[in-house]
């Protein structure tokens, strides 16, 4: 068994040491936010936080997450509370297969922790590690800037 | 009750005409499906002329609720949203009192593929009619009962409306009775002017569950029992299993059941990653006999493989001349390159198979799997449930057939089968390699006086409808033999797709050679050949109002006659500001314009882009575009298909090629694939929307990808001066030609 705190609760997973964290936040603990889209660190489907930092967590063995906060993209809100990130999303329907979305989000959120209100050039650099095959970059450009003024406001 | 129809029947009208005849009927028969007794009658609108009973499309409960079918499958496009505004619309309920039911083989009309932008045309045609047909036989149905004449009533919020404020709710008129009724040829409309959900920008129903972890995608789909199953993939398409070694997995944690079947490898293991682990061991000690793939230069084994010709297009072919203009175009093996790689879920149990899938035909995918697994089709159940985007044919029917080749072979047990990255990149079907080949001659006026075009291309679709087009069926020890290649006939085309420009020239002749033999696998991608042509087309329409000294928006229209056409050219000019431009240096516009299909939206782009001498690198500046798709459902929604479909070309454009060795495809993941990342999105993209209120709905998703293409090498030219006839536009071939 291996303790994970996701979201705020701490879980007690049954899996290989080894085992990429996206396995055990889909199957072990049923989070369905977090997506496969590589397994190899190259489109950032899988980014969550930990301890407030974007990671691949398709490249992050859960044996190296004792004691660290992990964040998903429902940590941010529910659907009937969507948190600011979400809801900047859904305000800009900035989705159109939205199977990127939820990394977008927790890459934006990571972003956002640290520089409140960035440029559209400092946006688009911190969402370099993440692809969207759809093509909907415009929107969720203006979705994270719509997300930092609604943080603001919140503050 | 059950298997009889009781009918009540009301004849409600003047002149003895039937107007109204509520079917009373179990579920199934309506389910079944009637189709239409072909008659000589006219034909009916939309998919309606495949499946004419208004409940095959709107159901009523006795409690008002509404439920409406479609054949058709929520791919990201919005699909569902559109087709639940219009249903809102014309039954006059609430948009969120619908619940829609998306293609599913045991419950939805079979409209056969969501693809080539037919959607709304199809489904959203036979939602309007048939929806607008029930709302009228409701209010038809409270005059009888009421009293009161039909013109004096009112139908609003799922419920008819009496002078004097009487109402009869839906629910109580059906009283949970089916509207077993034919539909009729004519529909009477809301009024466009009284629109309250059609022509807004309603919110998409599924992106709230998509951004706060709901189960959204077939890949989220967790069935109780559920176990894991990966494949051993060969190196490539076509090879065979000369030797495995199963003793190498067996013992790992988890592992169930390795199923080997001829060429078709794959273990299933309790847990993902446990699958995982033991595919890679099976995979690193499996050996082989592979084929050879094509030589590196495949444009011109693609020219001596033999064509079927045939003449598409032909004005005043005899008086056709000389020529005084000639270029050659080719495009690359191209991915579909879906974010999230193919997925799906099966459960057999009592002799029956259910599929959960995302692929874009549940009804084929039903056909070939049964062919595949010797069932019974009606045995076979397919559900669809969206994926990532898929832009075509992908790994989505072949991920569905591995599932349920392996849930044959476990009984009772739930199997998810998710493909891996690499196996995504190499084993979906490819976007066809294309060569094309322009002649024009110029008039004094500074006219095309004659224009001669050629297109070379595989087949735009091996959709599976037979097992030989499963990868799986290909791979088993008996294997299936495929549908044989076909060219997919004008109007419509496949690689000819708007071969045929849609300006007008004294004289034209359009050929399109087919290649039936595929050096590779390759299947529909967004648009098929139109993003090609059109690139082909537009690029050499920049070349010749280049040679007459011409501005290119005002050469286009010179040689446009339809009025849509012009006016979405005029309307992306004007947004764009083309009349003011002022050019800097390596800095430049291009233009572009097209009518997907030639019956399909018009779409004009103008774009800006600075070349970057040093690297080569385009940087893509503003973009303006314009769309006309007809009557607007879903402002956002289009708006958002054609920001997709602009970037997602500019990306086919300036970066994509499949790459191959002697063995087996190199391009295997997004490092050696790679498409448009952030810092080279455009710096902005305007959509402006000409509306045509009652016109019929052309679709939108397929509009932008030609146009996107050829205005980009249209503004590198214009920025410095090289004509780029090759996709990928990339940094390396515009350097080569900087430096040339
Ligand atoms: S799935 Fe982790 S980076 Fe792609
Ligand atoms: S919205 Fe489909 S991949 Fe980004």
């Amino acid at each position: 068994m291996i303790a994970i705190e996701v979201n705020g609760k701490v879980h007690e997973v049954d899996a290989d040491p080894e085992t990429p964290l996206l396995y055990v936040l889909r199957n072990d603990l049923a989070l369905n936010g977090t997506k496969f889209g590589c397994g190899l660190g190259q489109c950032g489907a899988c980014t969550v936080l930990v301890d407030g930092k974007a990671v691949f967590s398709c490249m992050t063995p859960i044996s190296t997450l004792g004691g660290r906060r992990i964040r998903t993209v429902e940590g941010l809100g529910t659907i009937e509370r969507p948190g600011p990130m979400q809801r900047a999303f859904i305000e800009e329907q900035a989705a159109q297969c939205g199977y990127c979305i939820p990394g977008m989000m927790m890459r934006a959120q990571g972003l956002l922790e640290s520089n409140p209100a960035p440029s559209d050039a400092d946006i688009r650099k911190a969402l370099e590690p993440n692809l969207c095959r759809c093509g909907t970059h415009m929107r969720i450009l203006r979705a994270v800037g719509r997300a930092a003024q609604l943080m603001k406001v919140k503050a | 009750m059950n298997g009889i129809a009781l009918t009540r029947r009301e004849f409600l009208s003047s002149g003895g005409a039937l107007v109204v005849s509520f079917v009373l009927c179990p579920r199934a028969a309506a389910q079944a499906g009637e189709t239409a007794t072909r008659s000589a009658e006219a034909k009916l609108p939309g998919s309606l002329d495949k499946f004419p009973m208004l409940d095959s499309w709107i159901r009523i409960g006795a409690d008002g609720s509404v439920t409406v079918f479609t054949g058709k499958g929520e791919l990201g496009q919005g699909i569902r949203t559109a087709l639940q505004q219009i249903a809102a619309e014309q039954l006059a309920v609430p948009f969120a009192s619908i619940a829609m039911i998306t293609a599913d083989t045991q419950r939805t009309p079979n409209e056969g593929y969501t693809s080539g932008s037919n959607s709304m045309k199809d489904s959203g045609t036979a939602i309007l009619n048939a929806a607008a047909q029930v709302r009228e036989l409701l209010v038809a149905e409270a005059s009888r009962r009421l009293g009161v004449a039909a013109d004096q009533l009112v139908a609003r919020d799922g419920a008819v409306h009496a002078p004097g404020g009487k109402r009869v709710g839906y629910g109580e008129l059906v009283a949970g009775q089916a509207l077993h009724v034919r539909a009729e040829v004519q529909s009477r409309f809301k009024d466009a002017g009284t629109r309250t959900v059609m022509g807004k920008p309603v919110q998409r129903v599924d992106i709230p569950a998509k951004v706060t972890g709901g189960v959204a995608y077939v890949q989220d789909l967790r069935l109780p029992g559920m176990v894991h199953a990966r494949i051993v993939r060969p190196p490539q398409f076509g090879a065979k299993l000369k030797s495995l070694d199963p003793g190498i997995a067996e013992g790992m944690p988890g592992v169930m059941k390795i199923v080997r079947d001829g060429s078709f490898v794959a273990v299933v293991a309790e847990k993902e990653f446990q699958a995982i682990r033991a595919m890679r061991a099976l995979s690193d000690r499996a050996v082989w006999d592979v084929g050879a793939l094509p030589p590196a230069d495949v444009y011109a084994q693609l020219l001596q493989l033999g064509s079927e010709d045939k003449v598409i297009h032909e004005r005043n072919g005899a008086s056709l001349g000389a020529m005084t203009h000639e270029a050659t175009f080719r495009r690359p093996y191209q991915l579909h390159g879906s974010i999230g790689p193919s997925c799906g879920v099966a459960l057999y149990r009592e002799g029956k198979l259910e599929v959960w899938t995302h692929g874009q035909g549940v009804f084929p995918l039903r056909a070939a799997i049964a062919e595949m697994l010797k069932m019974a089709p009606d045995t076979v159940h397919c559900i669809h449930m969206e994926g990532a985007g898929c832009y075509g044919h992908n790994g989505a029917d072949d991920a569905a057939a591995d599932a349920a080749l392996l849930a044959r072979a476990l009984p009772g047990t739930p199997v998810r089968v998710q493909w891996m990255r690499e196996e995504e990149h190499s084993w979906e079907p490819f976007g066809p390699a294309m060569v094309t080949k322009v002649r024009a001659a110029l008039d004094r006026s500074g006219r095309i006086s004659a224009w001669e075009y050629d297109v070379w291309s595989n087949t735009h679709s091996t959709r599976p409808g037979k097992a030989g087009n499963l990868a799986a069926g290909s791979l088993v020890a008996v294997p299936f033999a495929p549908a044989p290649a076909a060219p997919i006939p004008q109007p419509e085309g496949g690689g000819d797709r708007n071969a045929i420009p849609l300006y007008a020239f004294a004289s034209a002749r359009v050929t399109s050679r087919f290649i039936p033999t595929m050096p590779l696998r390759v299947s529909a991608l967004r648009g098929l050949g139109a993003y090609m042509n059109v690139f082909s087309i537009e690029s050499f329409m920049d070349e010749l109002a280049a040679a007459a000294k011409a501005d290119p928006v005002e050469f286009r229209l010179r040689h446009l006659e339809d009025g849509r056409a012009r006016d979405v050219v005029a309307k992306a000019a004007q947004r764009f500001g083309w009349t003011s431009y002022r050019r800097e240096r390596d800095r430049g516009r291009g233009f572009a314009f097209a009518r997907y299909k030639n019956l399909g939206a018009y779409c004009a782009i103008a774009m800006e882009v600075e070349v970057v001498r040093e690297t080569g690198e385009i940087r893509v500046g503003r973009i303006a575009c314009a769309v006309d798709s007809g009557d607007v459902v879903n402002p956002d929604g289009i708006r958002n298909q054609i920001e997709g479909g602009v970037v997602q070309s500019l990306s086919w454009t300036m970066y994509e090629a499949v790459t191959w060795d002697a063995r087996r495809i190199t391009s295997r993941d997004w490092g050696r694939y790679p498409i448009v990342r952030f810092p080279a999105v455009p710096a902005s993209l305007d959509v402006d929307i000409i509306d045509r209120p009652m016109q019929p709905f052309l679709g939108t998703g397929e509009a932008a990808q030609g146009p996107a293409s050829a205005a980009l090498a249209n503004a590198v030219a214009d920025a410095v001066g090289v004509r780029v006839r090759d996709i990928p536009l990339n940094p390396a071939r515009v350097k080569a030609l900087l430096g040339a």
